[in-house]
């Protein structure tokens, strides 16, 4: 603003000539970027978002182990704690280690329960060879960041589930499906709620009657219900990658309707304002009108619908997967380790099951942040 | 505090602080308001008046606060308060607001909560105020309203904001601020929404109420022919400072400050200097925040001295008895030349244009336009009734000339503009054009690409600067726009021909680039302009395009215009509601009420001969920004609302408040038929009725 002013000051030629003029054009982009760059949270939010993503790519390399890797004799281990150094004659060195198990049999209650035996040193160490696996796809490589040095060694650190799996590696893979699923999910969501949207925003009349009671229509039914009827009719025998495509349908089914109605609004303001009978009188189609003229002036706004609407299908995937109707085993994603906790002996005697429900809080909410700033910083208007 | 004042404003700073950095809204303000006497607060928009009324009743909103000066009230009762140093959410500011020191704001519709009748606000002033019984406040308040002039008080005192005009709306919210007798009225642009009529009618009310209450008046506005009208004292703002403040007479008859003086003269004016160049202020209103060093107003002087001006800020000086200037002109230190601009003479070429009617063939001819929209209710949008918004209007555009189109709001003159663009398709009549090439075409049946070769010859600049440009697209797309759709230009040919345009219509072909945000009004107007050019049309439809800036931009664009009109033999539409606009720019003018064109006339002759009452009382209406006798016998009061397009009276549609109706007028609608002078006008008693017109136009 300052040095527009300034340079416009200067427009009719009509200041003194001591003025110094500086032309700096700052466009839409940058405006945003440097409004955004002032809300904390949002930064916050972004950051552990990208962290997050990172986690989803990167998995192969950040987990230990894979998420079949399973040792019957460790079920239900409890985490155990990453010393980083060491005391070796009066001397610390860095030398991560973890605690080993040994069991004690419970006679009263009928059952082995692990404690950590501080006497086991089960050395670990980073950057380890480990189970093989491609990266990306693409690198063949058995690198891994953290594991222990002798494989076959116990090494927990989020705990073991009921099958000695461990629970911290399944996590960050299950990052993978959840974060992912609400990518595909939104952007089905995206492109119908747009058209459907704009068409009937910009045409108005019967048209927008018949699509806006199909939405009134769509939003009255109880979702939940109606998840579990479409979910049900997914066979059973099906490759997972295929359950995980119709879970996405299925959700973004729902989902388009709420963008739809905003976009249709957004098309409704915008059709009477000036510029869009001029863009008229200069002989734009309708078309061109459309995408050139008015879906620009809310683009920011979808950007930071669609942040904030991304947080929505991580809760509805994992809710799906937690009711045992959405993703199954051997698919391993946020909601399908929350349906092992599901028990009461998770809740007593194996809280660290609950480590995915945590995850699922953190992402929810930095993707809120994330589109809070966005929204703030891209359409300040509404 | 001196005893003849009931409020005293020393040193008052008010600052907002953003986070680009903290704007000096008001920059040390020292004001003073008599007892009984209206103090007139003028500048243009960004100078602080506005802040300045709500620092007084600490209404600032945040960002903003009071950072230093004091505000001494005295009240009827009571010891002199500085209302700066009260706290702003406190009893004791609450107890002051509406009681002491009433306020009423320009929009009454966002002013008035929607959710309440008028008499439940009124009665919660009352209910605030003073302990009263419900029955006894509902008196007050029907007495209140009746007082203002509202029609039927007992029953419209029940009734809710939106079921009511403009103008009742604007009566309801003085009723409201006056009822509990304040000291001091603060009047924050009530009049600039409403029309030239209403404006009147309101100006009158207040001072009559002013006088029966004995009350001291603020009042803030931009427009000078309102100030000419209401004020005792002059107080004139520029970014956040007072320039100059006097009486009226000193302000008026010997403007003493340049910027005083350069506002007084680029007014277009009702006069015989007709189509005259007008006078500008060069420059533009810079941001607050970047507030030029020393003398604020330093860059935009005829006057300006290097290293004085540009440097040192300037001190209040007297130079007459209560006639205080902040100007280094009048300080003897200073050795500054002024050769006093005198409002009344110029040195631009002093033409008195008047075209005679051409007799050549019309380059548009309407015939009998007719706009209804239907009014639809119920769930089968069963169509109960239509909206006359035109009803019957027969023209004709000459080649080379600029029509002027006038009327108040709701009279159908942007309807008609968008007909003729056919945004809207006319429910009735006949648009005959004559293209470029000779042949003769009916717009109002033309679609498709015929409509859009035509709408390269006839192009519209709209009202509103700041929603007529896409906020998303460039100064090059938004110009260009045309040219890319229907030619085949290169992307270099349409950037040389804009930025070609963009040099003509006065803006550095360097912004080609920016977006519309970071331009003014004044400047986005321009482009406006450019891209109702780009296309070389014949016919440019103008509406309203001056309306929505500030007095000195005015008077730019206006130069603009005529002098593209030369270059680029265009021919003007050129819609407006204010008469002295028009007046510079048209050469002839065409009258509308209700739907219907009520007179047609060459410029010179409607304005001193006016053939039709409505276009009599208009006039009158007109304010002029000069000193005059104010006992307004000049005026003709016209009662009641603008005839509704829904629902208009039978006959003709002006009878209701027409002087001179008759009963002939309740059943016949009058056609518009010429006069013995020549013109048009659609009354019955033409012939009969001598009215009054301005005699300055009188040759």
């Amino acid at each position: 603003m300052a040095q527009a002013n300034q340079a416009l000051a200067t427009a009719h030629g009509q200041t003194s000539p001591t003025r110094e003029e500086k032309v700096v054009v700052a466009n839409q982009w940058q405006l945003i970027w440097w409004k955004f760059r002032r809300h904390r949270l949002a930064m916050i939010g972004g950051i552990v978002t990208v962290i997050i993503y990172s986690i989803a790519l990167f998995a192969n390399f950040l987990a230990p182990f894979t998420t079949e890797t399973y040792r019957a004799t460790y079920t239900y281990a409890p985490p155990q704690t990453l010393h980083l150094f060491q005391q070796t004659d009066q001397v610390w060195e860095f030398s991560p280690y973890v605690n080993g198990y040994k069991v004690e049999i419970d006679l009263n209650a009928g059952r082995r329960n692990f404690v950590i035996d501080p006497d086991v040193i089960i050395p670990v160490s980073l950057l380890v060879n480990g189970e093989p696996y491609t990266l990306l796809g693409i690198f063949p490589s058995s690198l891994h960041l953290i594991g222990p040095v002798n494989e076959g060694d116990p090494m927990y650190l989020l705990g073991a589930d009921r099958l000695g799996r461990d629970v911290l590696s399944r996590m960050i893979y299950g990052t993978r499906i959840s974060m992912t699923i609400g990518l595909v999910g939104v952007f089905f969501s995206l492109f119908f709620g747009i058209l459907l949207g704009g068409i009937s925003g910009y045409f108005g009349g019967w048209v927008d009657n018949l699509i806006q009671r199909l939405i009134e229509f769509l939003q009255s039914l109880p979702s939940i219900p109606l998840w579990i009827g479409l979910a049900a009719a997914i066979p059973a025998d099906i490759p997972p990658e295929q359950v995980y495509f119709f879970i996405t349908i299925i959700l973004s089914l729902l989902g388009w309707t709420g963008l739809a109605r905003v976009v249709r609004g957004k098309f409704y303001a915008l059709k009477t304002e000036d510029f869009v009978k001029a863009a008229r009188l200069d002989g734009c189609s309708s078309l061109r009108i459309i995408m050139r003229h008015m879906v620009p002036s809310f683009l920011s706004h979808i950007i930071a619908v669609v942040t904030l609407a991304i947080p929505g299908m991580i809760l509805a995937e994992t809710a799906l997967s937690f009711l045992g109707i959405g993703l199954r085993p051997p698919t391993v994603s946020w909601g399908v380790l929350l349906q092992e906790a599901q028990n009461i002996r998770a809740i007593s005697t194996a809280p660290w099951l609950f480590w995915p429900g945590f995850m699922v809080a953190v992402s929810v909410l930095a993707l809120n942040f994330l589109g809070d700033g966005l929204r703030d910083a891209a359409d300040p208007y509404t | 505090m001196q005893p003849e004042n009931v409020l005293e404003i020393n040193n008052l700073h008010t600052r907002f602080f953003t986070p680009e950095g903290v704007v000096k809204a008001v920059d040390g303000v020292n004001l003073h308001v008599t007892r009984g006497k209206t103090l007139c607060i003028v500048g243009e928009s960004g100078c602080g008046k506005s802040i300045t009324a709500r620092s007084i009743l600490q209404v600032v909103e945040p960002p903003g606060r009071i950072v230093g000066g004091e505000i001494l009230f005295q009240p009827v009762r009571g010891q002199v308060i500085d209302l700066a140093k009260l706290d702003t959410r406190g009893h004791e500011m609450r107890m002051v607001r509406g009681k002491d020191i009433a306020m009423i704001f320009q929009e009454p519709m966002s002013a008035l909560s929607p959710l309440y009748t008028i008499g439940n606000q009124i009665m919660e002033v009352l209910h605030w105020h003073m302990t009263i019984e419900k029955d006894a406040a509902r008196a007050l308040a029907i007495e209140a309203l009746r007082k203002v002039g509202i029609p039927r008080p007992s029953e419209l005192i029940d009734a809710y904001t939106f079921e009511l005009s403009g103008g009742m709306r604007q009566r309801a919210m003085i009723a409201m601020a006056l009822i509990c007798e304040p000291t001091l009225l603060i009047a924050d642009e009530p009049t600039t929404a409403l029309d030239v009529t209403t404006q009147a009618v309101v100006l009158d009310l207040l001072r009559g109420l002013q006088r029966d209450l004995d009350m001291s008046m603020i009042f803030i506005t931009h427009d000078l022919g309102v100030v000419a009208e209401i004020a005792d004292e002059v107080a004139v703002m520029y970014l956040g400072a007072v320039v100059e403040r006097g009486t009226v007479e000193q302000v008026f008859a010997q403007p003493k400050h340049p910027y005083t003086q350069a506002l007084l003269n680029s007014i277009p004016k009702l006069s015989l200097r007709q189509h005259a160049r007008l006078n500008v202020i060069a420059g533009m209103v810079p941001h607050p925040l970047n507030r030029p060093s020393g003398c604020s107003f330093h860059p935009r002087c005829a006057f300006a001295k290097e290293s004085i001006c540009d440097v040192v800020i300037p001190e209040n000086l007297t130079v007459e008895d209560a006639h205080e200037v902040r100007c280094h002109a009048y300080d003897p230190r200073f050795m500054i030349p002024l050769t006093a601009i005198v409002p009344e003479a110029s040195d631009a070429a002093t033409e008195v244009f008047a075209r005679a009617m051409p007799h050549t063939e019309p380059l548009l001819n309407a015939t009998q336009i007719r706009m209804h929209f239907p009014i639809t209710r119920g769930i089968l949008n069963r169509t109960v009734g239509y909206v006359r918004a035109v009803d019957g209007v027969s023209f004709a555009i000459y080649e080379g000339e600029t029509l002027g189109l006038v009327g108040e709001s709701g009279c159908g003159k942007t309807t008609l503009g968008h007909c003729l663009m056919r945004l809207y398709q006319p429910t009735d009549g006949a648009i005959h054009y004559q293209r470029r090439n000779g042949e003769t075409v009916d717009l109002a049946s033309l679609n498709g690409a015929a409509l859009k070769a035509l709408w390269q010859e006839i192009r519209m600049i709209f009202q509103d600067p700041h929603s007529s440009l896409n906020p998303r697209l460039t100064v090059l797309d938004i110009i260009g726009e045309t040219l890319r759709v229907n030619t085949r230009l290169s992307g270099a040919e349409i950037e040389t021909r804009v930025r070609e345009l963009l040099a003509k219509v006065g803006l550095r072909p360097e912004y080609i680039r920016r977006y519309p945000h970071a331009f003014s009004g004044g400047e986005r107007q321009r482009i406006s302009i450019a891209r109702a050019l780009i296309s070389s049309p014949r016919l440019v439809v103008a509406d309203e395009p001056v309306s929505a800036l500030d007095v000195s931009v005015r008077a730019q664009i206006l130069n603009l215009m005529r002098d593209l009109q030369t270059e680029f033999a265009l021919t003007y539409l050129f819609i407006s509601h204010d008469l002295s606009v028009v007046a510079h720019i048209s050469d002839r003018v065409a009258v509308m009420y209700a739907g219907k064109i009520v007179e047609l006339a060459p410029t010179l002759s409607l304005f001193a001969h006016p053939q039709h009452p409505y276009s009599e009382a208009l006039l009158s209406a007109v304010l002029k920004p000069e000193l005059h006798d104010r006992s307004g016998s000049r005026r003709i009061p016209l009662e009641g609302d603008v005839a509704d397009p829904a629902n208009p009276p039978t006959g003709c549609a002006f009878h209701p408040r027409c002087r001179y109706a008759q009963d002939r007028c309740k059943h016949e609608t009058p056609p518009l038929r010429e006069t013995p002078a020549g013109t048009l006008a659609a009354c019955h008693f033409i012939e009969t009725l001598t009215l009054q017109g301005i005699e300055a136009y009188d040759v």
